[in-house]
């Protein structure tokens, strides 16, 4: 118990911080069109891809000689780029297919 | 550098929450995501150049996989038909998650006594959820690309359910006040939680797959977020929390458009076939429509409404609708399309489909807009859709979908049903909208059956 305290004393500034994306996600999805759910669902799935950049920050902390965390950090940053490229590439894809009616 | 480097995470964060904001319009949508990308990009930047305490920055490793993860992303993107779309979509979200995963176990393997509570605790978490949402996802993936058609119940599912949770729990918290000596727990736990995402999705029917995945998103977001809060990485986190905030809002609106809790849709079982009080007797029969008569009543009508399932993207039959629609309106015939908020099998499927086909999205009602305009329908085209459509969910309290709100067909003056056979469809639930008087059965797969109403439309206009 006495942890858990120490731990909220101790990043509460982060806990703020969540709390108000946490909000600012709900408020932000609920006004999206049902249209849009799809590609609105794959753009913040791509975004999900952050992970990557705790990738890079691993890799970059490992000694050169440390090859468990070179290969496990690599898998890391492939995974979350495929997640990335992948995840834009194909929103891009479906975004462009909406269009007006032609007049 | 320091400073240089929180203003691109700053930027990265409001590159992010402002490309979901440019979301909510179809005309600004696209330019959204090129700013979300623009976001990421930063935020990538960002944490190449952040300074370090220790390590060698190892910069070959990065470039080199940063390479081979893009060449396996953009082919998969770029190929995908876009009924495939929610395979796709769900496997890269469970890579996300591995990618948590694989990141929660390098910072586990690298503790020693110093590590302070809250980053072992983080990193468990960042673990855990990632390797639920990981195994979640691919199993997801191989529903949706119907590979994997069981679903069977284990006696005591739910029991089975929480005492998983608790144990993996508990594991986590073994893990975070030990000192050392990671060992066993982090196995055990890693391969309990790869288990309990498999074990999760499993019972869960493929007509809830939105939600699931939905649900997987969100997952997803909350394990990068974990991720963040390892490395006390803001871009991380507040990026890992919108997905995750969004993902679970989305989810929600997915339950409140089935009328179901979400703890009934992963709990899964309800949804026995069959189930309906009132089973239909067997003196009720289908009423059936030929080809010319149902070309005939479409032509002559001023409103069309199609109403499209799951059977319209089987068939990839978007683009003869589109044929159909264009056909119909050349005689000044106004064709409108309803969309289920649950209709396809992830949310919103069915609008990008429809859209892919050249149908502009201004024809697209959703489901209170469909409701009104119904009342002034002549004539509702349903391809492939069945649940949706059930008047069971209004009116028999004793229905397994009692109190989900549809598409109010029977407002229209006629319907015409395009079905595959006689059965009761994907969910086995039987449709008594199939034997009212109104409605007109047209019997045959979706393409095939609007290229013979097209093939009479022409030899008719």
């Amino acid at each position: 118990m006495e942890q858990i305290g120490q731990f909220v004393n101790s990043n509460l500034l982060e806990i703020y911080i969540l709390l108000m994306a946490i909000f600012l996600g709900f408020e932000l999805i609920s006004r999206v069109p049902t249209v849009l759910h799809t590609p609105l669902m794959s753009g913040t799935n791509a975004i999900s891809g952050v992970v990557t950049l705790g990738g890079i920050i691993l890799i970059r902390s490992a000694a050169a000689d440390n090859y468990v965390q070179l290969v496990l950090g690599s898998l890391a940053i492939i995974l979350g780029v495929i997640n990335i490229v992948g995840g834009y590439a194909v929103t891009d894809r479906m975004l462009k297919m909406f269009k007006k009616e032609k007049k | 550098m320091e400073s240089l480097v929180s203003i691109l995470y700053m930027i990265a964060v409001f590159a992010f929450a402002y490309g979901i904001r440019m979301m909510r319009s179809p005309k600004t949508a696209k330019q959204g995501n090129v700013i979300s990308l623009i976001g990421m990009l930063l935020g990538l930047l960002g944490s190449l150049i952040q300074p370090l305490p220790l390590g060698d920055n190892n910069y070959l490793w990065i470039v080199m996989s940063m390479f081979i993860g893009s060449a396996i992303g953009l082919p998969l993107a770029q190929k995908v038909k876009m009924t495939a779309m929610p395979q796709l979509v769900a496997m890269f979200n469970g890579l996300g998650g591995a990618s948590a995963t694989v990141i929660g176990i390098v910072e586990l393997l690298n503790i020693n006594a110093q590590t302070p509570f809250s980053s072992k605790f983080i990193s468990v978490l960042a673990l855990l959820i990632g390797a639920i949402s990981f195994t979640g996802s691919i199993l997801a993936y191989l529903k949706l690309e119907g590979k994997l058609r069981k679903q069977w119940v284990v006696p005591g599912h739910n029991a089975l359910n929480l005492l998983l949770l608790v144990i993996m729990f508990g594991l986590g918290i073994l893990i975070a006040t030990g000192t050392n000596g990671i060992g066993w727990p982090l196995w055990v736990m890693l391969a309990l939680s790869l288990f309990y995402g498999v074990f999760f999705v499993f019972p869960i029917g493929g007509a809830d797959m939105p939600v699931v995945i939905s649900l997987l998103n969100s997952l997803t977001g909350l394990s990068a977020a974990a991720a963040g809060g390892i490395y006390g990485n803001k871009a991380m986190l507040i990026g890992g929390i919108l997905v995750g905030a969004s993902g679970t809002i989305l989810t929600l609106m997915m339950c409140q458009a089935m009328n179901r809790s979400l703890w009934n849709v992963i709990l899964a079982g309800k949804f026995t076939a069959g189930s309906g009080a009132s089973s239909n007797g067997t003196d009720q029969v289908m009423k059936e429509i030929t080809k010319p008569d149902a070309a005939i009543l479409m032509q002559y009508s001023k409103n069309v409404l199609v109403i499209p399932g799951y059977g319209l993207a089987v068939s990839q039959a978007q683009k003869i609708v589109k044929e159909m629609d264009d056909l119909l309106g050349g005689v000044d015939v106004s064709v409108k399309y309803a969309i289920h908020p649950v209709a396809g099998r992830m949310p919103g499927h069915m609008n990008v489909l429809l859209a892919e086909a050249d149908v502009p999205y201004e024809k697209l009602l959703d489901l209170d807009d469909a409701n009104a305009a119904l009342k002034n329908t002549d004539v509702v085209l349903i391809i492939g859709a069945n649940d949706v459509v059930n008047p069971s969910a209004n009116d028999d309290p004793g229905s397994p979908i009692y109190g989900m709100p549809i598409l109010n067909a029977l407002d229209a003056k006629h319907v015409i049903v395009m079905k595959r056979g006689r059965g009761a469809g994907y969910s086995g639930i039987e449709n008594p909208l199939f034997y009212h008087d109104k409605t007109k059965l047209y019997f045959g797969d979706a393409k095939a059956s609007l290229n013979e109403i097209i093939a009479e439309l022409k030899e008719n206009l």
